[in-house]
């Protein structure tokens, strides 16, 4: 198989969610931007129909509010499709994986208590790195900790 | 790491909790694991991490792109080049540059030995905790030169540091490849006993086989790599979907099983030894000469992801720049993050005997197991020593079977 993304699964992506923001950063490397709304429905479009494995999750801190990466991997091409999306900061809130993909249980958890954002449906929504003792609400790898 | 976090299965008096761990002096991660046990089968596994969190994330972003490679040296004494080669084609990905060819294959090099030295530290303690000690002192005996090896090439036995952002910090001495050949030979014909000795053996197949089963649909659900992965009939190596540095230039095969057992994973580490000789071999053979690095002067602002197959599976690192000279977001993804989830299913079904086994057959932390103890009525009942014994017993039960 031809290593890097095909057109074709972009073109079924865009047909589908057709509000998607596409960007290619590199033959393997693709960025799919999407409201957080749509999260749940394309990742697991990738997932079930294209067969993506979930790679991973990065929580980060914008200006824009707080930003979710989950970085989707299609192994026979070696490509990663990364669906970006922003959730805001006053109201952190997006729908969890969970429910069919057990591999999001625990980088929910960890952005959760990292982050802040509440994972909507989440079956077990405790803190997986911090201490016992670490302080409800106080978030580590937000701007404007201490 | 929740005392809150006990499901109501704890609670029911006909379950009695196993804890394994969670304090672990050898490698970086101490997990602690719950077995939830009904007499001698294991139930359900609750997994709790965390005790060694060190927020590398965090710090990572303190620290200049250049000094990075150091800082994530240390996430693992183990696959300790695993690290920095991710993050190194990471931030490569940013600045889309591929590192000299010379660079590429020194660095593809040293991954391939690390791998090896990493499966026999695997296979040594597998082998300690069916019981069968002398493959544990035989298999450590021969990772030695391997560690020389290491010091020859590097000057360290461990933390290489041989990885920078455009290159290789060390070259490999031409007049050094004879002396790295005669070691390859060694360890060849090692790993060829070791292998012989190990699947040949009738105890050690009925200990292993069919024990902690993890099916095609679970890997695939739970998101499994590297070994894991590829013994439970999962073909996924980055070395072959995403290939970087020298890996597309040198012939060699994935290894594949389908059974998903304990066997299969001795079966996948094993046989990946010889791919990895063929692999460093070819390299030496094939070394081309120039530069070993690219002068980088900034980086610009822009995201990059890099990906290198470690002894365990995909390292994922992601770094994000703003044109600072520090990154804004650095993720950190170890294999065994996938891998350790799993084993609530791999576990299941087993009894407390095969569980130390079963929990260490992804290659996380094994001192853990050590640390066991049963508590029974408020009564201490099994202690890492006592569980070492169940396991070792039940070997030397199937010994004198196979006697018979």
């Amino acid at each position: 198989m031809n290593k890097g993304y095909s057109e074709e699964i972009l073109d079924g992506i865009k047909n589908r969610f057709p509000e998607v923001e596409i960007k290619i950063h590199s033959q393997r490397r693709t960025y799919l931007r999407i409201n957080h709304e749509k999260v749940y429905e394309l990742a697991q479009y990738l997932f079930k129909e294209i067969g993506c494995r979930l790679s991973i999750a990065t929580g980060i801190d914008t200006r824009d509010g707080l930003e979710i990466i989950y970085h989707f991997s299609y192994d026979p091409a070696g490509t990663y499709y990364n669906i970006k999306t922003v959730v805001p900061k006053d109201d952190p809130k997006i729908k969890s994986l969970t429910d069919f993909l057990p591999a999001a249980n625990w980088i929910e958890r960890e952005i959760h208590e990292l982050l802040g954002i509440e994972f909507l449906g989440h079956p077990n929504l405790i803190p997986l790195l911090t201490a016992e003792d670490w302080p409800e609400g106080t978030y580590p790898l937000r701007r404007d900790y201490e | 790491m929740n005392s809150e976090n006990a499901k109501s299965e704890i609670r029911n008096p006909k379950y009695r909790v196993v804890p394994i761990g969670p304090y672990h002096p050898l490698q970086e991660e101490p997990e602690f694991f719950k077995l939830i046990v009904e007499g001698e089968k294991v139930v359900d596994l609750e997994i709790n991490i965390g005790y060694n969190h060190r927020g590398h994330e965090y710090i990572a972003q303190t620290m200049t792109f250049d000094q990075v490679p150091f800082l994530v040296e240390r996430i693992c004494g183990i696959c300790s080049d695993s690290h920095p080669y991710a993050y190194s084609l990471a931030v490569e990905d940013i600045l889309k540059i591929q590192p000299p060819p010379r660079a590429q294959y020194i660095r593809t090099i040293i991954g391939e030995l690390e791998r090896i030295h990493s499966h026999y530290l695997w296979l040594g303690l597998a082998g300690h905790f069916i019981g069968y000690n002398t493959v544990w002192m035989w298999v450590w005996r021969y990772r030695e030169p391997l560690l020389d090896l290491f010091e020859l090439i590097m000057g360290n036995r461990n933390h290489y540091a041989i990885n920078k952002i455009g290159g290789a910090r060390r070259d490999i001495l031409p007049e050094d490849y004879p002396k790295i050949e005669k070691y390859l030979d060694l360890i060849e014909e090692k790993t060829k006993m070791f292998t012989n000795a190990v699947l040949d053996d009738p105890v050690i197949r009925a200990r292993l086989e069919g024990v902690g089963v993890l099916s095609k649909e679970d890997a695939i659900a739970y998101g499994v790599l590297g070994p894991t992965a590829r013994a439970s009939g999962v073909a996924i190596d980055v070395r072959k979907d995403d290939p970087y540095d020298a890996y597309d230039k040198v012939n060699w095969d994935i290894v594949v099983f389908e059974e998903g057992d304990v066997l299969a994973k001795a079966k996948v580490r094993l046989l990946e030894c010889f791919e990895s000789i063929k692999i460093v071999r070819q390299c030496l053979k094939n070394m081309p000469d120039g530069p070993i690095e690219t002068r980088i002067e900034d980086i610009p602002p822009g995201e990059g992801i890099g990906r290198h197959e470690a002894p365990r599976g995909e390292v994922f690192h992601y770094v994000r720049s703003d044109g600072s000279n520090m990154p804004v977001r650095h993720k950190i993804r170890a294999p065994s993050y996938m891998n350790i989830a799993s084993n609530v299913v791999a576990v299941k079904g087993y009894s407390i005997a095969d569980a130390a086994l079963v929990l260490a057959a992804v290659d996380p932390c094994y001192c853990c197991t050590e640390r066991t103890i049963v508590y029974e009525n408020g009564k201490k009942k099994y202690t890492g020593k006592d569980l070492l014994f169940l396991s070792h017993k039940k070997t030397e039960e199937l010994k004198r079977r196979y006697r018979r």
